[in-house]
């Protein structure tokens, strides 16, 4: 396990990300003064500054140290490795997607939609498969939204639904 | 007796019931889809438990991380591919087996020694309760501070190879948890003018980013991986008596998984190496140990087991997680009124001893279930990896959105699913960003309390608890020091 840690620095583009995430600690440690407050004549422990310091200087001093001591390592860079997080990028993109429908068309037939469209996505082109990625996704809302009754907020189609229905919509779907 | 009768009756309840047996049978099938685990399990359910009593929400997460690594055997044992990450060292021993035929043996000893470590835990658990109840109250903030630092420390160290990647995430968490608006100046902190991030960023809203969304990613960008295993026929209660056999590796790794877990940050991984090597090194065959060995099988899988219910203890009695599960746990805790420290062990020991009993039935529970469905077990490992992936992410969905239907929150989980998923692919140490964030609070708070009665630091350490936690501290920092400095010097040596 240890050697597969410290085999991990040695993976192309790692050295970049930990950079990458050096700068954003530098970045933060830079805006230290202006995103928090130093009262003055307080104690050094109950001053709002304190903690967020502590942290970002851990960030920073690991970090450097890190990059300090992986500095030889040749690890180099692998374009195939970018294309990998373009494609976790792309479900990111299927996620958002998915948070900005449910409120419009509902839980019940966005989950649907989604799980189907994905499976599609995914190459699936089974009947079956997308039958069972349809019936994923209704498991999932019968199981929380109707069973559990998680705080999921009817989609706004609803509204055209006429009393009764509206309601049993709202209120299981 | 009082107290065993008022937790039998906190626990008897059809809801406690139904709730333990859902959890205890879903958290076996999840730990037997490879690449799912208990901790995105959790993420994704915990959310959910909210509207749930508190005992009902925690008896169905409890279910969940107590029977996942029976589940994780299943795999590991049959196709190679472990379960969940903690049974990783059971493929060294169980696949061979499986290849000389002898699957249903291994799998009937798994099943018996993961059953064995559990109770052992749970029993170890039971009988220290009355001195953790006597010890408890003897925690005050400066003690609370200084065991979370502990925690903070020992999580870090516990890296070996990331010790500065992992204290690099460390402080990341330490960091996250400090965004938002803090109660003493009521100033803001690091939200550069966004009222979004004067809430600060919740624990689970990254939790669920880290472990489930960015786990979702990892399986859908892969290629499927398919898996057949053979249907196993024949009982699977002989291992009990193998296990019998093997009685002192048996007790040798429950004490090491008691152990271990008890410390913060150290966990089933420690606990099962310590155990495999014991058993190694005082087996009368070490020879065979990687090609098959039951011994090996056995000190893997009770040592995994017993680390929950030891987890459990600085959880209840010091409101300190000491690895990401149990930092779940602690935000179900809070989030359904229980505040996990001393006042717990002194005003609600009923809890308390409810939640042992829960640990102890949802043990047989996994047991009988396991006993009579394997097989049917053997066709979730048939599940399409992409497919699980779809699933986890339309699951996360629910897990975030249900919190304040925020698609802020979405968005803030969506890139921590990036963040965690690049991670991931580098192997990098995720977990001390969530032991950052929750460690982060308890000492920000309890610093803060403790200095009020503070004069000089030396007042810091007067009580025997603080010192004797103070010196810990020292040493572990000390004998790691040491450690780094006799590695250099040897390889100093070697150079020349």
């Amino acid at each position: 396990m240890t050697q597969q840690h410290e085999e991990s620095t040695h993976r192309p583009g790692v050295l970049i990300f930990i950079a990458l995430f050096v700068l954003f600690s530098i970045f933060l440690l830079s805006q230290l003064a202006a995103e928090t407050r130093f009262v003055p004549n307080g104690k050094l422990v109950e001053q709002p500054r304190f903690w967020p310091a502590i942290g970002v200087l851990l960030m920073v001093g690991f970090g450097l140290a890190q990059i300090a001591l992986s500095w030889r390592v040749k690890a180099g860079w692998d374009p195939g490795e970018v294309a990998v997080w373009l494609r976790a990028f792309e479900y990111l993109i299927w996620f958002m997607a998915y948070v900005a429908v449910v409120p419009v068309l509902g839980y019940l037939a966005t989950t649907i939609a989604f799980t189907t469209a994905l499976a599609f996505r995914q190459g699936y082109r089974g009947v079956r498969s997308l039958g069972a990625a349809a019936l994923l996704g209704l498991t999932i809302v019968l199981v929380f939204k109707t069973g559990l009754s998680v705080k999921i907020p009817g989609g706004a189609v609803y509204e055209y639904l006429h009393g009764p229905l509206r309601n049993f919509m709202i209120v299981n779907f | 007796m009082e107290l065993l009768g008022s937790a039998i009756l906190i626990l008897a309840r059809w809801d406690v019931v139904a709730a333990l047996l859902v959890g205890s049978v879903g958290g076996v099938i999840i730990g037997a889809i490879p690449g799912v685990g208990a901790a995105v399990a959790i993420a994704i359910l915990l959310p959910a438990t909210f509207s749930l009593d508190p005992i009902v929400g925690l008896s169905a997460l409890l279910g969940i991380y107590g029977s996942s690594m029976y589940g994780g055997a299943i795999p590991a044992i049959l196709i190679n591919t472990p379960g969940t990450a903690v049974n990783a060292l059971t493929t060294y021993e169980g696949t061979p087996m499986t290849e000389r035929g002898e699957a249903r043996r291994a799998l009937s000893l798994a099943y018996s020694a993961s059953f064995y470590g559990a109770v052992f835990s749970i029993v170890c658990l039971i009988l220290l309760s009355p001195v953790l109840a006597w010890i408890a109250p003897m925690f005050g903030s400066r003690e609370i501070f200084l065991a979370a630092l502990l925690g903070v420390i020992l999580v870090v160290l516990a890296h070996r190879g990331q010790i500065l990647l992992a204290g690099m995430m460390a402080g990341f968490g330490i960091w996250l948890n400090t965004i938002g608006l803090e109660t003493l100046q009521y100033s803001q902190r690091y939200t550069f003018g966004q009222t979004w991030l004067s809430g600060g960023v919740d624990l689970i809203v990254v939790v669920l980013g880290l472990f489930a969304i960015s786990q979702a990613f990892v399986l859908l960008v892969e290629s499927d991986k398919r898996a057949h295993a053979e249907p196993i026929t024949g009982g699977l209660l002989s291992g009990f008596k193998e296990l019998a056999v093997y009685k002192r590796v048996a007790a040798a790794s429950g004490s090491f998984g008691v152990m271990m877990g008890m410390i913060p940050g150290v966990g089933e991984f420690t606990a099962q190496f310590l155990s495999y090597t014991y058993a190694q090194k005082t087996s009368k065959t070490p020879e065979a140990f990687g090609k098959g060995s039951p011994e090996g099988l056995i000190a893997s899988e009770t040592a995994n087991n017993a680390v929950p219910a030891a987890a459990m203890i600085p959880l209840l009695a010091l409101g300190i997680p000491g690895e990401a599960l149990t930092a779940m746990m602690l935000a179900v805790f809070y989030v359904h009124n229980v505040i996990p420290g001393p006042g717990l062990f002194q005003n609600q020991l009923d809890f308390v001893v409810a939640i042992y009993l829960a640990l102890l039935v949802l043990n047989v529970l996994v047991l009988v279930f396991l006993l009579f469905s394997t097989n049917i077990l053997l066709k979730v490992i048939e599940i399409p990896t992409r497919f699980i992936g779809m699933a986890v992410l339309t699951l996360s969905f629910v897990g975030v959105y249900s919190l304040r239907n925020s698609a802020i929150d979405c968005a803030m989980a969506a890139g921590f699913g990036i963040f965690g998923f690049i991670m991931k692919r580098f192997s990098l140490p995720i977990v001390p960003i969530i032991l950052g964030m929750v460690l982060g609070g308890i000492m920000e708070n309890k610093l803060r309390t403790s200095m009020m009665r503070v004069k000089t630091p030396f007042d810091f350490v007067d009580r025997p608890i603080a010192f004797l936690l103070f010196l810990i501290i020292i040493i572990v920092l000390a004998s790691h020091a040491f450690g780094l400095w006799r590695g250099f010097r040897s390889s100093r040596e070697s150079n020349r």
